[in-house]
């Protein structure tokens, strides 16, 4: 079971999170403009890393906020908790090909 | 010239103690260069080594697996064998697969104890009842065996179940599968290993892929931590891995992998001879021929390459078999254990040709793989002996996520993936 450091509430079980997947994959500015192979891209393909890995969770329990999180998926350590709309800590993670002029 | 098994064999190597048993296959050191590579020793890229060789009449191929045989998925899966998918896509190739195991230990001369002990799909609400029964139908119209059973059915079909109406997701009814059971995990990778190696192929252990040569857009060969081999096809099936080996390729999959937990309990003696699945409360089980229970649910949320996952997730299926079997309560789980699965986003696989010329993939298996191997492995070397998609495996290509045509077995297949 993990320990997830909520940026607003502190540690808490795992249980009371839900993993939302890859973070700073970014909606296209202009769907319309994009042909079926980038929409599929957009929609299906992400990152899938062995090693570290940029994630958003969700404290579904506790605060409702959501957070992005940089975690090792072979040791399944937490080594960053950063907030939503914010880069990694340099160094850490690998932003996927989608990413990301606008996360600000 | 390969030992046969037979009633004969075994008592002539009883006199002598069973010391003098041949090995079943050999361990060559890999060769400069092979006509076909797969990528991974599990159950099925034996198999479609296997089919390689018996089918299509290629002998000149080496089996890579980085660890040992059969040590990922196929040694830690459930061994549940159905083929009662709702699309027509999943239950033709199931069903080839299903069709494929009901002749597979004369096949390769290899007992992989088919046990055609019948699978229950529970339904515990309205909505179950409706998605169960039209998956009956759909199954029956695709020459698949499949009946609805009601709660007394059940009751009547696996006793020990707890049918009273009076819990929380009380069993309205279920679909049952007769044709479908469980087989020996370890049986079906030993027995493929076998049959592949007497036919010329060569497995290779402890043999990590760690890149590939592309000349052209096209596969020239690969390298290992055994050093380089030279050849013109390479097939991945690689299950959790197989986003990882891609990615050495430049090629993008939609696969995401996650831990899938499973666990036994101590043996005790045969109480349970069928299977249960059941989606809503979300565990299945059934017992083993040495006398445990096999229990297994969905995945772990988070994406993991570790082999394990978190303990809540073991509770959580516990709870739910002691809903549905009471008579569980005071045994003991000897073990737990994790494989990493890797999911697409529409729950079905991919067998498919990539943009790499010779370079193909099989994964994305999920959580239902096993009960695949056979047909798996089938119509995955034809993909590669011909160089054109098994009719079977067309559905399955990487270009559904540009085209939309998705086989969404996301709450359609009979257990949740």
């Amino acid at each position: 079971m993990l320990l997830i450091s909520c940026p607003h509430c502190g540690p808490c079980d795992e249980t009371e999170f839900h993993c939302g997947g890859e973070a700073h994959v970014a909606r296209p500015h202009d769907p319309a403009a994009l042909d079926d192979a980038a929409w599929g891209a957009f929609i299906f393909m992400r990152n899938n890393p062995k090693g570290q890995f940029n994630e958003r969770w969700v404290h579904a329990a506790g605060c409702r906020r959501w957070f992005n999180m940089v975690r090792d998926t072979v040791t399944h350590r937490i080594l960053a908790v950063y907030p939503m709309g914010s880069r990694p800590p340099a160094g850490l993670g690998h932003l996927g090909a989608a990413v990301v002029e606008d996360a600000q | 010239m390969k030992q046969r098994f037979s009633a004969f064999t075994l008592l002539r190597n009883g006199l002598s103690w069973h010391e003098n048993w041949q090995r079943q296959w050999r361990s060559p050191d890999p060769k400069p260069a092979y006509d076909v590579v797969i990528v991974g020793g599990g159950g099925h890229g034996l198999a479609t080594a296997y089919y390689l060789a018996k089918e299509h009449g290629i002998t000149n191929v080496a089996v890579l697996e980085k660890g040992w045989l059969g040590g990922g998925n196929t040694g830690r899966n459930t061994t549940i064998v159905r083929s009662n998918y709702l699309w027509d896509e999943s239950a033709a190739l199931y069903e080839h697969s299903l069709k494929l195991w009901e002749g597979l230990s004369a096949d390769l001369n290899y007992n992989v104890m088919l046990s055609q002990r019948g699978v229950m799909n529970l339904a515990h609400n309205l909505g179950d009842v409706r998605e169960a029964q039209r998956r009956v139908h759909a199954n029956r119209l695709n020459g698949v065996d499949a009946e609805w059973l009601d709660t007394a059915g059940v009751k009547e079909f696996c006793p020990i179940i707890n049918t009273s109406p009076d819990v929380r997701y009380p069993v309205l009814g279920a679909t049952l599968q007769r044709r479908g059971g469980t087989a020996r995990h370890d049986a079906v990778a030993w027995g493929y290993a076998r049959g592949a190696d007497a036919r010329g192929v060569d497995i290779i252990q402890n043999c990590e892929v760690t890149g590939f040569d592309i000349e052209g857009g096209a596969i020239v060969g690969v390298q290992t931590t055994r050093g380089a081999i030279r050849t013109s096809k390479v097939g991945v099936v690689a299950a959790g891995h197989n986003s990882v080996l891609a990615a050495k390729a430049g090629i993008r999959l939609p696969l995401q992998s996650h831990p899938l937990q499973a666990l036994v309990s101590e043996p005790i003696k045969p109480v349970h001879d069928c299977v249960v699945m059941s989606n809503t409360v979300h565990v299945y089980v059934s017992q083993s021929d040495k006398g445990e229970l096999v229990m297994g649910a969905g995945i772990d949320g988070y994406n993991s390459y570790a082999q394990r996952g978190s303990f809540h997730i073991i509770e959580h299926q516990m709870a739910a078999c002691l809903e549905l079997f009471p008579i569980f309560s005071r045994l003991r789980m000897l073990r737990t254990w994790g494989g990493i699965v890797d999911v697409c986003p529409d729950a079905s696989p991919l067998l498919t040709k990539t943009p790499v010329a010779g370079l193909f993939i099989n994964g994305g298996w999920g959580t239902g793989g096993f009960k695949a191997t056979p047909g798996s492995g089938h119509v995955f070397a034809h993909t590669i002996a011909r160089d054109e998609p098994h009719p079977l495996a067309a559905p399955f290509s990487l270009d559904r996520f540009t085209t939309g045509a998705l086989i969404d077995e996301h709450g359609a297949a009979a257990v949740a993936h």
